[in-house]
């Protein structure tokens, strides 16, 4: 063979540790190697570019480019190969970046490690052969995972541009967290005003098919062609029919039923639309409260339903959908405060989330909009707030910042004002985090025009004194004890993914980070891409985020979404398996452990049994390869051959 | 914390790691974007995941003179692949039960589960393996013995085989 | 039942100011079948003067305590007083490091023994005795009495060091009592601090933390007070006349330590829990709760 070996200073960071040029120099000693040279930044243009100039001056067929991680530029590469006119996969690639130039000091050492990995990499690429792709069609479908308002923003843009969109929602309407809201910061718009319109826009889209009260339960298959199960939960309502009058709530008896919607602060009825501007806007019953359901009696709401829609004999069912892309966009839950005991262990009535205070102040909302407090419904005068519930604080097991809680509590001051003109309220915080674009502007007003007193300093207790409250904290700022008697404490409790994220994550091999955020495929490069080819996140699912960065990303999503399906036709990865029919007897071992099908029992024109690979369904793991007896599968480019070579470039035979 | 061995390049030990790209490279990748310091005693293969590796991989990388191996993967539960790190474990641990019968010290060898985002994770079991392996010293040469063995024989040398 | 023994820590004011609380604690034990055997020759654990010094000497001074423990074949010191545990706790964790441990057995001319550990009564009662032993030895409840439950700011922390109950919101002693029949009311100053050794130098400040802690108690109805610290106790019951001064207060709030109340409950003659003891006459509260 004839091998090129391009070692990358990438500036400093890998020159600054490795002798580049002396790797290169030494690299060209290397049996088969023909030509080594060392390059400031390979991935750069010049940098490609003396890649293609060399293979075709030398008559290279092979390249080794000993610079980053093969999971940061080895597609870069491998079109540069290409374009020099060799099969992209005689390339390898050497990492002496992560894994050399930046985890040691030692400047001779590292030398020696990039050496060896270069003469690896070669070892390797001796052994490959080149790989074709296949063609592949691709379902022209985009799914998306919850219907908040990042997976809103990802369904219509995909909708918008001729893509059929289904969007799944796991409770019976659309609007996520946002729909709880009452003013969205910094202009204190409505929230359901900016809101309502994109729902009801998705209600209308004629390329949207809209299931809620639907979970994913699985998903298989691959990028272009995933079939996906979806839960749809029986409703007991027949919605094609239900007008959402709203006559069978008015007169369900059972009014005891929890209302999740409006944060457990009242309890609504078995029967029950969350919200007036739901969309769909149709009645669901809770099944665990229906008098009907649970105890055989009653069924009022069947009687009064002036279109007959109720449906006791409903099920729940699963549909299989085919789709080519999915978005996860499954958004976030609160952390549960009850762990903080000084804060009344969530046993006090008057001290409630900040999304319980959002309802409080909603129109909409249990009490109409008007600030009444749980425990006797007076209205309050002294308001604390207390930031980072649950964010920013390790001994919870919660080192991340909940990113728009200091948002929203200025917020909140500022609206708690205009509610209540004789309030005063208090904001304990430890930094004010408000970077986008009139944030901090706003942070001052509810200090300056709304009177809200800021309090740099952590609480240290709450506890219920007569009808009062009694908040105790530090005023760093001050260097004293602050203590305040207020009627109402709101928590700005910060956030985690939504309960069952990490389940779907796993049936869709996407892994998730130490707080169980979603893990993107690059946290700058590629922050709404996964490692799964054709999953892509949007919106708090990935990391907390406020309403513009998740219409962003859901944009971004869609847009992913809609470059696959630009394609015609998608080009499979050729690393998958391949049977050697000489060698295989047809035990089908293979067959039994291959976890995804992927390869079938078959036979030769002889008649005798043989496996055969389904190329387009092998994801390439090698787990079969290491089953078979004989070696006679083998996975492309990770070949028993490629690999041992690997092994005995360092570690030479025990008599050499 | 114990010392970074081997940082002196003089006092390096040969130390093989076969991690799967999903987690554990990546887990090293985070390393070393985070620049948390190792011994430099490790070399890398990559796999695409941890059912790809054959244990005769690791037995052939001790018997050809690597003073330790370390197989690293996605923790149980987590394989990209659904269940490769299953296969992957039960193969292992038969390996490490069968190593002292082949006569090669079980110790040399350890798999463990570092995920992409466990960066610390992955320095740790990097400092420790390698304190682990630099305690043991070098491997005993086979070639040591095998030739003492033949010279007393009388035999001729003979190399074995290399790759298929 | 068998009796277990354990080794038992008096401390300095077991035998003086807080004999009430020894005696009740080792009444009680007994009752519930543990045999406290008091560790021979015994010497001053440091208290809090001694670690402001020096670590070191602070830790011998405990660590020569766990030393006469192991010797009498004890590998668990229980102790009635937080500020002892304390001590006796940062002993062991000091003899954990290597450099301290030889420090400290120098200073010694003994070994710091690593293997004893240390629990307060108050955990001793929880863990190693439980809630149904002590349910099981109740012969007159006190259903009629209301308790606030108040712990100091020592029982239950630094949590790292105690590892025992809630650091913000214990509630061993409540369901104890609890479990005795009386009414337990939910007190949230349970940790907050008395003044402690403030009564010297500062009464003002002892006056007013500890003034905070009788309002409350009486705010919410309570009867009495239940402690499980001599300094606490002291604080409380003796200073009571002097923050009623200072805060032209009238309190007559009884503060009993948690033992006693627990041997109230067990039928325990008077003389085994030194009710007379008390600063603030119990009387009138026993007899309005039916006890007398």
């Amino acid at each position: 063979m004839r091998i090129g070996v391009f070692v990358c200073h990438c500036g400093t960071n890998i020159g600054g540790t490795v002798d580049c040029p002396q790797v290169a120099e030494s690299a060209g000693e290397i049996p088969d190697v023909v030509f080594a040279s060392d390059e400031m930044y390979t991935c750069s243009e010049p940098g490609q570019e003396s890649i293609v100039n060399a293979v075709r001056e030398h008559d290279l067929d092979g390249v080794v480019v000993a610079s980053c991680s093969p999971r940061m530029h080895e597609p870069t590469f491998r079109r540069a190969v290409e374009r020099a006119g060799l099969n992209p996969y005689m390339f390898e690639m050497a990492n002496i970046r992560e894994h050399v130039s930046w985890v040691g000091r030692d400047k001779k050492a590292n030398t020696r490690k990039a050496l060896e990995l270069v003469r690896m990499a070669v070892a390797k690429l001796r052994n490959a052969t080149p790989l074709y792709s296949d063609k592949f069609n691709v379902t022209r479908k985009l799914m998306v995972i919850g219907g908040g308002v990042a997976g809103i923003q990802a369904a219509l843009d995909a909708a918008d541009a001729g893509i059929e969109v289904v969007l799944v929602e796991r409770e019976t309407s659309i609007g996520g967290k946002m729909a709880k809201l009452d003013k969205t910061f910094p202009t204190i718009d409505c929230s359901s005003c900016v809101l309502g319109p994109k729902m009801v826009e998705v209600a209308q889209h004629p390329r949207i098919t809209l299931l809620t009260a639907s979970e994913v339960q699985d998903v298989a298959g691959y990028v272009g062609n995933f079939t996906v199960k979806v839960k749809r939960r029986a409703v007991y309502v027949d919605w094609d029919a239900c007008t959402g009058c709203g006559t069978c709530i008015e007169k369900c008896p059972s009014r005891k039923t929890p209302d999740p919607f409006n944060e457990h602060l009242a309890a609504t009825t078995a029967i029950n639309i969350p919200f007036p501007q739901a969309i769909p806007k149709k009645a669901a019953i809770n099944p665990e409260y229906c008098l009907h359901l649970t105890k055989g009696k009653c069924g009022v709401c069947a009687k009064v339903c002036p279109v007959g829609c109720i449906d006791f004999e409903q099920r729940d069912r699963v549909d299989e959908i085919e789709v080519g892309a999915i978005v996860v966009a499954t958004g976030y839950d609160l952390f549960d405060h009850s762990v903080y005991k000084q804060y009344g262990a969530g046993k006090l009535p008057d001290v409630i989330t900040s999304l319980q205070y959002e309802r409080l102040l909603n129109a909409s909302g249990p009490t109409a909009g008007h600030v009444k407090r749980p425990s006797d419904g007076a209205e309050p005068e002294r308001i604390v707030f207390i930031q980072c519930v649950g964010s920013r604080d390790r001994s919870k097991g919660r080192p991340y910042c909940s990113g728009f809680c200091c948002m929203y509590t200025a917020k909140q001051a500022i609206l708690t004002k205009s509610h209540l003109p004789d309030s005063q309220s208090y904001v304990f915080y430890m930094d004010i985090r408000s970077p986008g674009k009139g944030y901090d502007e706003f942070t001052r007003r509810a200090q300056e025009s709304y009177g809200a007193q800021y309090i740099r300093g952590r609480v240290s207790s709450i506890h219920q004194h007569g009808k009062s409250l009694v908040v105790r904290g530090a005023d760093t700022l001050a260097g004293m004890q602050v203590e305040i008697e207020a009627d109402l404490v709101v928590l700005a409790v910060g956030v985690e993914p939504a309960k069952g994220a990490l389940e779907l994550g796993g049936t869709l091999h996407i892994s998730a980070d130490s707080n169980g955020f979603f893990m993107e495929g690059h946290p700058k490069l590629r922050p709404v891409e996964t490692n799964t080819a054709g999953v892509f996140l949007a919106g708090c699912c990935q990391g907390p985020r406020d309403i513009p960065n998740s219409v962003s990303m859901g944009s971004a999503a869609a847009a992913k979404a809609l470059i696959l399906f630009s394609k015609a036709q998608l080009e499979s990865d050729p690393q998958v398996a391949a049977v050697n029919p000489q060698l295989c007897v047809g035990c089908f071992k293979c067959v039994q452990t291959c976890p995804f099908g992927a390869i079938k029992e078959s036979e030769d024109r002889f008649g005798n049994p043989k496996a055969e690979v389904l190329a387009s369904v092998c994801k390439g793991c090698g787990i079969c390869s290491v089953t078979c007896p004989h070696g006679a599968v083998q996975l492309n480019n990770f070949t028993d051959n490629q690999l041992l070579a690997e092994v005995n470039a360092i570690c030479p035979l025990p008599l050499a | 914390m114990p010392a970074s061995p081997g940082v002196d390049s003089g006092n390096e030990l040969r130390i093989l790691g076969f991690l799967c790209n999903w987690c554990s490279y990546g887990g090293a990748d985070s390393a070393g974007v985070a620049r948390l310091e190792q011994p430099t005693d490790l070399r890398i293969i990559r796999t695409p995941c941890t059912g790809r590796i054959d244990p005769l991989f690791i037995v052939r990388a001790l018997i050809n003179g690597a003073d330790g191996v370390l197989v690293s993967g996605c923790h149980p539960g987590d394989c990209h692949y659904v269940e490769g790190n299953f296969h992957a474990r039960r193969r292992l641990e038969t390996l490490k039960r069968i190593l002292p019968v082949t006569g090669i010290n079980p110790d040399r060898f350890m798999y463990t589960w570092v995920s992409a985002s466990e960066s610390g994770r992955w320095q740790e079991v990097v400092r420790e393996f390698t304190a682990r392996i630099h305690t043991l010293g070098p491997a005993p040469r086979m070639s040591d013995t095998l030739t003492e063995t033949l010279a007393a024989e009388g035999l001729p040398m003979q190399a074995t085989n290399g790759v298929k | 039942m068998t009796n277990s023994a354990i080794a038992y820590y008096p401390g300095c004011s077991g035998k003086g100011s807080s004999e009430e609380y020894d005696l009740s604690t080792r009444a009680v034990m007994r009752r519930l079948g543990a045999e406290p055997q008091e560790i021979e020759d015994w010497n001053c654990c440091g208290s809090s003067p001694a670690h402001m010094v020096n670590h070191e000497l602070s830790a011998a001074l405990s660590g020569r305590n766990l030393a006469q423990a192991k010797r009498m074949g004890h590998h668990l010191v229980t102790t009635p007083c937080p500020s002892c545990l304390t001590n006796l706790k940062n002993a062991q964790q000091a003899a954990w490091d290597e450099d301290k441990r030889l420090k400290i057995n120098k200073l010694m001319d003994d070994e710091c023994p690593t293997d004893v550990d240390s629990i307060s009564t108050l955990q001793f009662f929880t863990e190693h005795i439980g809630l149904d032993r002590i349910r099981e030895a109740v012969v007159s409840p006190l259903p009629a009495l209301r308790v606030a439950c108040y712990y100091g700011c020592l029982t239950t922390r630094p949590p790292k060091l105690m590892r025992f109950d809630d650091p913000e919101n214990p509630m061993s002693m409540d369901n104890i009592l609890a479990a005795c029949g009386i009414e337990v009311v939910p007190f949230p100053l349970k940790t907050d601090c008395c003044g402690a050794a403030s009564g010297m130098p500062r009464n003002d400040i002892t006056t007013r933390l500890s003034g905070k802690i009788l309002d409350m108690a009486s705010e919410l109805k309570a009867d009495a007070v239940a402690v499980a610290c001599p300094l606490c106790q002291m604080n409380l019951d003796l200073r009571q006349s002097q923050v009623n001064r200072a805060r032209r207060s009238r309190y007559r709030m009884p503060i009993f330590y948690f033992t006693q109340l627990m041997g109230l409950a067990m039928g325990l003659p008077e003389k085994e829990l030194g009710l007379s003891k008390l600063a603030v006459n119990p009387e009138p509260c026993l007899a309005r709760a039916g006890v007398r």
